[in-house]
This record gives C-alpha cells, structure tokens and sequence, in this order.
C-alpha cells in the first residue's frame, strides 16, 4: 500500500471561550492516501468543518492545537504541521494544501478581478513568474472548471453561485496542490451545480492523484464520491472505513442513525435523531453519543469506548463491538454495565414524578 | 476588450444618472435655504434702521429693495440669482455674493483642505492600527480620544488650542504683508507662484492651529469608521481565502483588509464635508481666519438676507457637489456601485 499523504494522530483543537474550552475536535486519527477521498460526514457542529481548518493550521488565534499532521511530499519525509511556524505553514498553503469553501459566494474579494485573484495567489509562491505564464496558468485552470477565457477580467459579482465556486477551485487547482480540504463545497448550491461539482472532485482523482477530504451532511455525495468515509461526532470520529462497507453494514449506532435520517423515494416517515449533538465545552461522561443513543447500555455512560479494529478494516468506536472483540473489558464495563441505559432513566423519570 | 468597453458604459449611465438625481435635490435645497431665510422674523433695513427712520419712510426703503414683493416674485429672483451664479448683491456693503465668494472662497478651501488633511494623517494610520491591533491598548486610547475629539465642539477645542499654543506656533502674530499679485485668490497658492516661500511658511504657520481645531471635529469619526471597518473586512471570507491560498499575512492584510476598510470611509468624507463647513464658520471667526465663514457670521448680524442666503447656497451646492465626486470615486473604486 501507498505511503499516507496526510496522517492525522490524536489531533485536538480546542477554542478558548469564557466558559471554558470548546473541545471541537478531540483526539482525531486518519490516514488520507493518494488519490483516496475522505468522505467526512456528522451533524452540523460535530467540529468537521474545524478538523479541516486544523490540518491547514487556519484556526483562529483564540484555538489551541494539539497532536500531529504530518504532511508527506511524493518521495520525501514527512512533516508534522502541527507548531510548524505561521511563515513556514503559509508557504505549504496552496501548493501542497488547498482549501475549497462552503459559500463561494463571499469568498473573492469583491474589489479585485478574477485576474488579479490569480496574480495574487501564484506570485504569492513564485516569485517573479512572468505575466504571461500566470495568464496562461490561471486560463488553463478555469478553462479545466468550464470558465471561458473572456470572464478573466470580470469581478467576482459579475458571477453565478455555481461559477463561484467553480473559480474558487481553479484558484485552489492553479497551485496543483497533492491534498485539498473540500468544506461542503456544495452546502450553498443548487442540485445541478451540486452534481456538476461533485464531478469536477472525482475527475480531479482521477486525473492529478490529488488526495480530497470531503465534509459534508449529504450522505449522498459521500456514497457516490467517497472511497472511505469518517462519521464524527461531537469532536470524535466514531466510525471509520470503507465507503461501500459502512454504508452496507454501519457499526455504530450513530452511523446507522445517520443512514436512517437520510431521505429517498422509499421514505415513508422522516426520521431523525431526537436531541442535538453535546455541548462541546462540557461533552457527556462516557460515549459522548449515549445520551442519544437508542442502544445504551449503563456502562456507556461511564466509561469512554475504545476504537476497535473490525475484521472488514472499519474501525467503530462502540461498546457494542468493543465488549465482544475483548473479553477482558468486560469486567471493567462492571457486573450491571450491559443493562439498557434508557429503560433506567425512564424509571427515574417516573419516580420523580 | 468588450468587457471593458461594456464596464465604461456602465459606468458613464451611472454618473449621468448621479447628475440627474442631484437635480431635484438641489431644487429642495433652494426652498428650503430661502424659505429659512424668510421665516426669521426681521429684514436688514428694520434692522438696520429701526427706529431712526419712521413707518413710512421704512416702508418705502423696503419697496424700493423689493422686500415687500409677494414671496414667489422674491423666489423668481432668487433662483434667477443662483441659475446665473451670481447669488445677488449683498444689502449692508452692496458687494456681489459672487465677489464674497472667489475674494474669501480661497482661505475657507485652505483651511477645510487642512483640517482634512490633519484628520486623514491622524485618522488614517490610527484608525488602522487600532482595528488591526483590536482590544490591545492602541485600541483602547485610540478609542478614548476619538470619542473625546468628536464631542468637543469647535468653539471649546479652538480657544483651548489657542491658550495652550496659540504664542508658540505663531499663530498671534499678524501675518507678513503680503505683496504677491493675485492669480487664483488662493492665497498659499498665490504666495508660492510667485516664489515667496517666507510668505508660504508664515500662512502655513497660521494655517497649523486652526486646521487642527477643525480637523479635530472630524478626525474621530475618521478614527472610528476606519477601526470598524477594519475589523470587519479582516473577518471577511475572502480575507480566510486568502489565507488559505497561502498568500502572505502582510499581503492579506494590506491588499484585503486595508482597501475594502477604506470604501465606506470615502462615503463617510462626503458628510464630513458638509460639517467641516459648518465647523469652518466658527474657526474661521475664532482664529479671525479671512474666509466666508468669518463674513458670514458678520452678516447675520447685519441680517443681510441676500448675502446669508447667497452665502449658505454656495455652500450648500459646494455639500452637493462634493457628494457627487464622492460617488463618482466610488463606482471607480467598487465595481458593485455601478450596477
């Protein structure tokens, strides 16, 4: 097997506020090879969009982070991002990690032309490239995104939502980047343009080996685009493998709540899961999922699950599997740990009335 | 090269467009000047000479200036005064408002040119480091005196300068007779084609004091606007983008923060014109600074009506004017303006 462009281990990012630190993103591990892309799927405020910043070192200066990212070039040692100084990091930013937005269309600045976006981005890390070769760079990268050539001077409001966002990955592609972030790149479009997008990514795979982290909600793109998908909750990425095999086969409770929320023409019912994902600053005792959990059992909500390595290559971070795959937890799980959690609140919650 | 040739048109309907609204505007101003100017009660010959001349001999001094004509008729003149850019004759010195206007016009533009320029050399730089150093001590005092220049009026701020500075900078001794013939009534400018740099130094000398007094009435809404806008381009999307290009924090904070902070500011200019103006009056007055302003209070103490209100209509298109050109840079600096 290829050698990791970006290995993440035990990542943390946590925001300073006034209650106390945020725990965005707690205790992160993954692997991203060449060409593979990462789906990154949870419910909105699950800290994927903060993991993506935590890998380029975008976070603001109110965050702290911890653990590694280590950044491999082809053929040369690894790196690790994390306290890599501010100069240093901005340099890898776009020719060796590119980030694509979730809203395209704030994201140029309304005072310079396309052009001058160009300009800025390529001189920024070759100096003294000559005019005529940005020209011809820049023109190849929109030509590549279905942008002609005569909208090269243009002002960014002079654009569609979709064409935006079509910039704004010739802009990240102009700088042909071995890893990119893509953060719901298509949250803010319409369904077409989704698909059109959706497309733009895989081709890129297929045709620059470029490496893709893709966080979204929609199972869906994750389903079509991804080769391996992460689920995160609340700060941890609780299940973690095969795009086809977890979509087949979801461990976790959280994973196979997630595939039921989602909608089809079979739908019948809507479903979804009751509650919203923890406060990030106080996260719940135990699986950070058990308060929501329709399986929990008592243990869960005291002890913390560790990740188990499945016979399918899907890691699950579940005590559902972790009690199975090593006897000697049971014990520690303690002699009631297996009762269902729920069933127990319920009671309490008809004593106090 | 279409596309710029179809940016151009755009922006040539857009100025035309400009223009033709400032019409109508201008129209409204005119009524409301002369309207004001009639609802005081009192006109210059009551005022003047009341009193020494009896009800008759009043009143026939009255028709003969025409200020017994029915109020349109006085409207007719008014407006026929402005269209032909001559805003009447003055009543107390028989004067041509125009004459007012191109002999004492000079000093005025001098001094406001000052004041702004004093607020955009403070204002600037310090609006700038306070937004991009936010909550850091900078910010803090820069904040402080803002608010405490923007609430000091004029005729606190002037005398004050005046007692503290007033016999250092110079400001007490009477300027140099000036022996330089007149070009542009401009004096300074005058002094310095003709080569005469000690008599551009000693206006210089003169101009310090007030131009700080009248710059210090605008120079914290400079501070403030500045700051805020600052702040809020740097939280911009575009400014993480950019970032994340891996373009250089220098780069990103200059190019994208600087110069989207700076457009409102320029809007912001063309009302702080109208109270630069209004601030010149009285600067003028208090440091007896030889512009309209200085002429102006002395003849509304005269009630002169035809020479306030030539003299408030001057500045009012000069407001007018003004806000136009701030327009017109504008749409030449965000394409959005032009529509």
């Amino acid at each position: 097997m290829t050698e990791p462009v970006l290995s993440v281990r035990d990542l943390r990012v946590w925001y300073g506020t006034d209650r106390g630190p945020v725990r965005a993103v707690d205790g992160v591990s993954f692997d991203v090879r060449p060409g593979e892309t990462l789906g990154l799927v949870g419910e909105s405020g699950c800290g994927k969009s903060t993991l993506g910043r935590g890998v380029l070192g975008l976070t603001p200066p109110a965050a702290a982070t911890d653990g590694e990212v280590v950044l491999r070039s082809p053929g040369g040692a690894g790196r690790n991002l994390v306290g890599l100084p501010a100069r240093e990091l901005q340099k890898l930013r776009g020719p060796d990690l590119g980030l694509i937005f979730q809203e395209p269309m704030t994201r140029l600045n309304p005072l310079m032309r396309i052009s001058q976006h160009f300009e800025e981005a390529l001189r920024a890390h070759h100096k003294g490239l000559p005019k005529k070769e940005i020209r011809a760079r820049a023109l190849e990268a929109l030509r590549g995104m279905g942008i002609p050539e005569s909208r090269y001077t243009s002002y960014p409001h002079e654009f569609s939502g979709g064409m935006r966002q079509r910039i704004m990955i010739a802009l990240a592609l102009v700088l042909r980047p071995a890893f990119i972030v893509a953060d719901e790149p298509t949250t803010a479009l319409d369904v077409l343009v989704e698909a059109q997008i959706i497309k733009i990514l895989a081709d890129l795979r297929k045709n620059f080996d470029t490496s893709l982290v893709l966080i979204t909600h929609n199972l869906g793109i994750v389903a079509e685009a991804c080769d391996r998908v992460a689920v995160m909750y609340a700060g941890h990425i609780v299940e973690q493998g095969d795009a086809r095999e977890v979509f087949a086969n979801p461990q976790h409770p959280y994973t196979r709540e997630l595939l039921r929320s989602t909608i089809s023409l079979a739908t019948t019912g809507l479903h979804f899961i009751p509650g919203s994902p923890p406060d990030l600053v106080e996260p719940p005792r135990g699986c950070r999922f058990h308060p929501r959990c329709p399986v929990a059992m008592r243990g869960c909500a005291e002890i913390e699950p560790p990740e188990v390595l499945l016979p399918t290559g899907v890691t699950s971070a579940c005590w559902q599997q972790a009690l199975p795959a090593d006897p000697s937890l049971v014990e520690e799980f303690g002699p009631d740990g297996r009762e269902p959690l729920h069933a127990v609140e319920e009671i309490s919650v008809a004593d106090e009335a | 090269m279409s596309n710029t040739s179809k940016q151009s048109g755009s922006l040539r309907r857009y100025i035309l467009t400009r223009i033709a609204l400032a019409v109508p505007m201008v129209l409204i101003l005119l009524i409301l000047v002369f309207v004001m100017m009639r609802v005081a009660p009192g006109d210059p010959i009551s005022s003047s000479q009341g009193g020494k001349l009896n009800a008759t001999e009043l009143a026939a001094r009255r028709h003969a200036a025409g200020f017994d004509a029915p109020l349109y008729q006085q409207f007719w003149d008014y407006l026929k005064s402005v269209v032909t850019l001559n805003f009447g004759t003055t009543f107390s010195d028989r004067r041509s408002v125009r004459d007012i206007i191109i002999e004492n016009g000079g000093a005025t533009l001098t001094l406001t040119a000052g004041a702004l320029v004093f607020a955009a050399v403070i204002g600037i730089p310090v609006g700038l480091l306070a937004g991009r150093y936010r909550d850091r001590p900078v910010d803090v005092l820069s904040r402080l005196a803002s608010t405490i220049s923007y609430a000091s009026p004029v005729f606190v701020t002037a005398p004050l300068l005046m007692l503290a500075f007033g016999t250092t900078s110079g400001q007490a001794s009477p300027l140099i007779q000036l022996n330089v013939p007149t070009q542009t009534h401009i004096l300074i400018v005058d002094a310095a084609l003709d080569g005469d740099w000690d008599a551009v130094t000693d206006i210089l000398q003169h101009l310090l004091l007030p131009s700080i007094a009248l710059g210090l009435l605008i120079v914290g809404v400079f501070i403030r606007m500045i700051r805020i806008n600052l702040i809020q381009s740097l939280q911009g999307d575009y400014i993480e983008a950019a970032r994340a290009r891996g373009v250089r924090e220098r780069h990103v904070v200059a190019r994208h923060g600087f110069r989207n902070a700076l457009v409102p500011v320029i809007t912001v200019l063309g009302l702080q014109v109208a109270m630069l103006l209004g601030g010149a009056v009285l600067t003028e007055k208090i440091f007896n600074w030889p512009g309209i302003g200085r002429q102006l209070i002395d003849y509304i103490n005269q009630r002169d009506y035809v020479a306030v209100q030539g003299i408030v209509t001057v500045f009012a298109l000069v407001v007018v004017v003004i806000s136009l050109l701030i327009d017109f840079v504008n749409a030449l600096i965000d394409p959005r303006v032009r529509y």
